[in-house]
């Protein structure tokens, strides 16, 4: 378990990240906040569109054109990201933070030798000679759990395998022991005795450099075995936030408990699986009210009205959870008598 | 209801595959002679019993899809045979084959590219019938609203375009164009892996729900053993072009005679932290296929390897009954 | 069960959803100067089909003594007006020009159709069967494509015409090419050997267009998908590959017809297309040459309609492909 009383090594607030695109703005990540702390491993999990990617490229500022960050804070080793220059920004990537992908073997350059890759991060960033930036280079490959490393260093992208390219991005991405390594789906594209060596390798290299990692899935199972806490996204904004242990034993938002029922679990057969009606919703077109109301079935059972007027806020519904759902906002009630009262 | 065990015995065989074999061969230098050899599928024998759900599992590349392309020969196989209902369809052509085919449909992975973009779906969804000259022109028309409506579309889609739908409702356009030839036997091949969660388990339902009205028998083919494991009556694991275990769902999941299904097994991250387990971490990357490993495909990477798996390869057996499997441990 | 469908009818209560091909015209409305070259082709194309309407004067009308008169001149006697001006012989050059691009369009136009037709069927077959098939067309295809492609439309076309009966061709075809072109059958045979020279080099390069696109498609799973429903191969190229592989076509097309006006019009140019006294753009401009010098305004009046052409059909060929390209949302 984390002990919050720590500093966060990370904080983001309110961000927001539009696209502007010939059929409207594209309100990819909409208002997010959330902490990271030292040597914590936080989840950021939901379906595709959610806004879990853009956040991550929104934290190193990787968006391109026509996506803008158009509001919000992210603090990062007392320095606001988003008041950076773009020289400063080019320092600080691949330094104090990096990140992985999903396609590892499109992540590398296909003419250079993977040894030389891995050594430019040293040349770049410390000036190393090339000798001792090699060597260093095959001490990581080494580290990574790459066999034969030295010879290996002399391959180029194409002669390894998914999961070995994947162990070749974490070697450089944690090159320069950076502080906040960001994972978009690194195991996504691997077998599943692959996924489970990559995952035992992140949860080590954890241990062993003390890095803040942010891992972007969409497998529960993923972040169930890896997250200590967990925020789940919902077209643009986190629905729901957590441990790890909390959020599965005790899912508060409807969606979350959508999800969880909606995957088949190993060794827990059963006939049907629960459904979540419909499909995410168009982010141009934002449904009014809370997003996830046109799908969800405890409004609809209830038949709460205020979730089609207002979108409810993230707050606190008990201890570390936070949770953006009427029915566990406290105010609900007196939001209620608020609308009737607007009604009269 | 779909009862615990299915004791297979006293059901019939619809499909029966017998030492399949697929090989592709690289060629090279001038006189292009061949190089190399991949064995993808490798003499290969299964039965698919009236009505079950076999799910074939195994990690990318271990010949998986093309075993459920060469059964419907839209890869000709290199050898072996395939019988439907005791026809083997690598000997039928003509018309022949073409009518035996309507009973043997296929969903695809890929829900982008296999609706023809030019096509209303509508169209798409008749294009079987029309392809068999099955009906009228309006009793093929009422089957496919009928089958659209089956897999929870409406009518009006009907005249749409595949790029006006998300992933999830092409999927059920796909499954609806498998289920306009009211076929017996549908292949599978990862209809969800492309789907987001919450649309995955609509379709695994759509799956199941078809299959108990029309009584289809389903080949499901996934790298996800989860899914597989969910939907599956009986389960046969491959690996590098081989079955290594083939048993019925719950035998295979709490008594896994394979070290690779072990591992396997233990590979999936489970959704629950509360749940800790001790995983079988395999070393090492799966081999190519042009490349096999001496004796077992798998000892390389096997916890258990013997001297003798180095040598000879395990033969393919029914260990306990009704549970295959092709490992020297059980031996 | 579902309720049983009364009739295909029910379905028109919806509103028709928009096709590919539509939204494809809505992304080319975007392409401004392919608009406004698809308005002047569209203007060209009404000019000439009313050739006989609007041209002031017979083809090879002749006014005796009204040579080289300058555009815009009355004749005194009649008081009509020659637009364009005379030539040497005292013909009205805006009503030839117009005769011309009759002429020179259709050659086009036509070139276009049966090298479009001959190349997408030898590229479906080649791409779609593979093998040996594969193998012979495409090497015959190399191989011309091999021969530079100027002097090998010039001999053929002038050892043609030299002997215009060594290609028999079907008195009934030469009469329609006759009425389309506005020339007697006599004079047809040679609009119709120009065009069939031109289609006969240019359907290489649309085949290999077409085998690429069919190679690129054979691996779409909605083929295999026709494969497994029992499709077998004319029914694949036809129903799938043809439509899906229209889109570069039609810009090829496109394209390609710029290239013909061109060509027709460089073979009457150097002598080898068609003939005077029937007018096309080419022998027009080629008739200027002598009186260049003294009057620099004659080669101008039938080489603008051909630049116009060539840069209108490219602008329009650049519309279609950005607006048929995949990678923007279809």
């Amino acid at each position: 378990m984390k002990i919050q009383n720590e500093q966060p090594v990370l904080t983001v607030r309110n961000l927001k990240t539009h696209f502007f695109t010939e059929d409207g703005v594209v309100k990819a990540v909409d208002g997010v906040d959330f902490d990271l702390y030292p040597g914590e491993i936080l989840g950021l999990v939901g379906e595709s569109g959610c806004g879990k990617s853009v956040t991550s490229l929104s934290i190193l500022r990787l968006v391109g054109v026509p996506g803008k960050i158009v509001d919000g804070e992210i603090w990062f080793e007392g320095k606001n990201l988003l008041s950076l220059t773009e020289n400063e920004m080019v320092a600080m990537r691949g330094n104090r933070m990096s990140m992985i992908f999903q396609q590892p073997q499109t992540s590398l350059n296909p003419v250079y030798k993977i040894g030389d890759q891995v050594a430019e991060v040293f040349t770049i960033h410390k000036n190393l000679p090339k000798k001792e930036a090699w060597d260093k280079a095959v001490e990581l490959l080494h580290l990574v759990g790459i066999p034969d490393a030295e010879k290996k260093a002399h391959a180029f992208p194409h002669e390894m395998s998914g999961g070995q390219a994947q162990r070749v991005m974490i070697a450089m991405a944690l090159a320069l022991n950076p502080t906040l390594l960001i994972a978009d789906e690194p195991t996504t594209a691997l077998d599943v005795t692959i996924q489970a060596q990559i995952m035992d390798l992140i949860l080590e290299l954890r241990e062993k450099m003390g890095t803040s990692v942010i891992l972007i899935t969409h497998d529960l199972g993923v972040i169930a075995e890896m997250a200590d806490r967990v925020a789940v996204m919902y077209a643009g904004q986190i629905v729901e936030q957590a441990t790890v242990q909390e959020l599965f034993a005790r899912p508060h938002h409807p969606y979350t408990k959508g999800l969880m029922g909606s995957i088949p679990v190993l060794g827990k057969v059963t006939r049907r699986l629960e459904v979540i009606p419909g499909s995410v919703p168009n982010l141009i077109n934002l449904p009014q009210g809370c997003r996830f109301s046109p799908r969800c079935k405890a409004r609809i059972e209830q038949s709460l009205e205020i979730c089609l007027h207002e979108n409810p806020m993230l707050v606190e519904t008990g201890s570390n959870h936070l949770c953006r759902c009427w029915l566990y906002d406290g105010q609900m009630k007196s939001a209620g008598d608020l609308m009737e009262a607007n009604h009269e | 209801m779909n009862e615990p065990l299915k004791t297979h015995t006293a059901r019939m065989e619809l499909i029966q595959v017998r030492n399949l074999k697929k090989y592709y061969t690289i060629r090279g230098g001038f006189f292009q002679r061949i190089k190399s050899c991949g064995k993808a599928v490798d003499n290969v024998s299964f039965d698919i019993f009236d009505g079950e759900t076999l799910g074939l599992v195994g990690e990318s590349g271990c010949g998986k899809t093309t075993i459920g392309r060469t059964m419907l020969r839209l890869i000709e196989p290199t050898g072996g045979e395939v019988y439907y209902e005791g026809n083997n369809i690598f000997n039928l052509s003509g018309g022949a084959l073409q009518a035996i085919r309507r009973n043997m449909q296929i969903i695809f992975q890929d829900p982008f590219s296999s609706l023809d973009p030019r096509m209303p779906v509508g169209e798409s969804i008749m294009e079987g019938m029309r392809i068999n000259r099955i009906g009228t022109r309006k009793e093929q028309f009422d089957m496919m609203i009928d089958v659209l409506r089956k897999v929870g579309l409406e009518d009006y889609h009907a005249r749409r375009y595949p790029h006006e739908f998300s992933g999830g409702q092409r999927q059920r356009i796909g499954i609806a164009r498998a289920l306009a030839l009211r076929p017996r036997f549908i292949i599978c091949d990862e209809p969800v892996s492309a789907l987001d969660v919450s649309i995955q388990s609509q379709v695994l339902n759509i799956l199941k729900d078809l299959q108990e009205e029309y009584g289809l028998t389903y080949l499901f083919i996934a790298h996800n053993l989860s899914v597989v494991e969910h939907i599956s009556d009986r389960v046969a694991v491959m690996y590098l072009g081989k079955i290594v275990e083939l048993a019925h769902r719950a035998e295979l999941f709490y008594n896994p005679l394979h070290p690779y299904t072990q591992a396997l097994l233990s590979a999936i991250p489970i959704p629950d932290p509360a749940v800790k387990r001790k995983r079988i971490t395999l070393k090492g990357d799966v081999p190519s296929l042009f490349n096999p490993p001496k004796g077992c495909r798998f000892h390389p990477r096997c916890p258990f390897a013997k001297d003798q798996c180095l040598v000879e390869a395990p033969p393919y057996r029914e260990v306990q009954k009704g549970h295959f499997a092709a490992c020297w441990l059980n031996e | 069960m579902a309720a049983q469908v009364d009739s295909i009818s029910l379905l028109n209560d919806y509103p028709k959803e928009e096709s590919p091909w539509r939204l494809v015209f809505r992304r080319f409305r975007k392409h401004k100067l392919a608009m406004i070259s698809l308005g002047v082709m569209l203007v060209l194309f009404l000019i000439t089909l009313f050739a006989r309407q609007i041209a002031p004067f017979e083809v090879d009308e002749i006014t005796v003594g009204n040579y080289f008169l300058k555009p815009g001149s009355v004749q005194e006697a009649t008081g009509r007006v020659h637009l364009l001006g005379t030539d040497n012989l005292g013909r009205d050059l805006f009503s030839r020009l117009i005769y011309a691009g009759r002429i020179s369009l259709t050659v086009a136009l036509l070139s276009v159709v049966i090298s479009s037709i001959i190349g997408v069927t030898i590229g479906a077959i080649s791409g779609y069967y593979g093998g040996w098939v594969d193998n012979l067309l495409m090497r015959i295809v190399e191989f011309f494509l091999t021969i530079p492609s100027l002097p090998i439309l010039l001999i053929i076309s002038a050892m043609l015409l030299k002997n215009q009966d060594a290609i028999p061709i079907p008195q009934f075809l030469l009469e329609l090419a006759g009425k389309l072109m506005l020339l007697e059958v006599r004079e047809a045979r040679q609009a119709v050997l120009i065009i069939l020279v031109l289609a006969g080099l240019g359907w290489l390069t649309s085949a290999q267009l077409m085998r690429g696109m069919v190679l690129s498609l054979r691996n779409q799973t909605f083929v295999e998908a026709a494969k497994a429903m029992g499709a077998g191969g004319a029914w694949i190229i036809l129903r799938h590959m043809i439509p899906n592989a229209m889109a570069p076509i039609i810009v090829d097309a496109s394209l390609n017809m710029a290239n013909y006006v061109v060509a027709e019009a460089a073979l009457s140019f150097l002598g080898f297309g068609i003939q005077e006294p029937i007018p096309t753009w080419g022998n027009m401009l080629s008739a200027t040459q002598a009186y260049m010098l003294d009057m620099p305004w004659l080669p101008l009046i039938p080489g603008l309609p051909i630049f116009l052409c060539s840069l209108a059909f490219n602008y329009i060929g650049d519309g279609l492909r950005d607006a048929l390209d995949p990678r923007l949302k279809l």
